[in-house]
């Protein structure tokens, strides 16, 4: 079943409104005239290398390794990523070699 | 004698343009593929414009095609927003000082806060001189423009060429592969971010890829709390 115009928007406003939501809040809840909780600031600093963690994660989460290509076109791509970016340290250079890489490998190969 | 306003906002843009060069590339590049990615779900160029210009977050707007091509669900799509998104309340907790301007330029700031423009005016190395203000916001509004004319330009390229897609969303899976090598190669100490791996990896082993992302959370933020000692070198830049 395909959605109409109308519910496209509603969906859509869903999205903008959780967006604005995470984006707006701390600066709503921890206001300037407060000063900010120690424990608040310590997860501010440790969280982000943790959050990145769990974007990968996401990314990949729905390889199968147990069906299909068992994730074979992921892994080759995701060592492409980690090789070239370690060489040559370029995001779009990286980005870009991993998306071919990948492309090829389930368009032609797989 | 004092520059003018105008002169202090030339000068902010001198600084701020070259910083963003790498993200003009990535986002580019990205922001097309979204375009031609919508656009091969048979959305006309105005989706994708529009979802750019208001959403303004890369995972979540490559999710939402997912929304909007299954059931009416805008419960769901809500609930999976937040959870996506909820790093963005992380972001928020680091710029609390640094994003407080009265009006519409606070209001931007926090509003176009996305991964790399946060990498950015959180860690800039901004000259002395420059005014830090017009400058994050230049970072803001220069990597902003730079994902919404991908999007239009992808959405109406689409149109026009012929292109198997299969595979192109791995783009995805690439940017977020590469900002989590790039945050590994800066940071003093590795453990949040094994500990984000390896958390959110045994939570999709258990839970599923549709459930995992909430336990993750939870156990993360509840590991960072309890073990704060092991934690406190975490994020800081080598």
């Amino acid at each position: 079943m395909t959605m109409t115009v109308g519910e496209h928007i509603i969906t859509i406003a869903m999205v903008v409104l959780g967006t604005m939501i995470t984006r707006f809040l701390p600066f709503i809840l921890f206001p300037a005239n407060k000063p900010t909780p120690k424990y608040i600031q310590y997860l501010g600093r440790a969280l982000p290398p943790a959050s990145l963690g769990l974007l990968v994660v996401y990314a990949l989460k729905d390889v199968n390794i147990l069906t299909g290509s068992r994730g074979i076109p992921e892994l080759i791509a995701v060592v492409v990523v980690l090789a070239v970016h370690l060489w040559k340290r370029q995001m779009l250079l990286s980005i870009a070699a991993g998306t071919v890489i990948y492309m090829v490998l389930v368009q032609m190969v797989f | 004698m004092m520059e003018t306003k105008k002169e202090t906002a030339i000068k902010a843009l001198k600084a701020a343009f070259p910083q963003t060069i790498p993200i003009l590339a990535g986002y580019v590049f990205l922001s097309i593929a979204y375009g031609v990615y919508m656009n091969a779900f048979g959305f006309n160029f105005l989706y994708p414009m529009f979802m750019s210009m208001l959403i303004y977050a890369g995972t979540v707007q490559f999710v939402a095609v997912g929304f909007l091509l299954g059931t009416f669900d805008p419960v769901n799509a809500l609930a999976l927003t937040l959870m996506i998104n909820a790093r963005y309340l992380f972001y928020g907790i680091s710029m609390l000082e640094k994003y407080r301007f009265p009006g519409i330029k606070g209001f931007f700031l926090i509003f176009g806060m996305s991964d790399e423009t946060f990498s950015i005016n959180l860690g800039a190395n901004i000259p002395e001189d420059v005014d830090k203000g017009w400058f994050m916001l230049f970072v803001t509004l220069l990597n902003y423009s730079y994902w919404v004319s991908g999007s239009i330009l992808g959405g109406l390229f689409g149109e026009l060429i012929e292109f198997n897609t299969k595979g192109l969303e791995f783009a995805m899976t690439s940017m977020f592969i590469v900002i989590f090598l790039e945050q590994w190669l800066k940071e003093e100490s590795h453990k949040s971010s094994l500990l984000g791996l390896g958390v959110s990896l045994l939570c999709l082993i258990i839970f599923g890829s549709g459930n995992f992302i909430i336990p993750s959370m939870l156990i993360i933020i509840l590991l960072l709390s309890v073990r704060k000692e092991s934690f406190m070198k975490a994020g800081e830049i080598k």
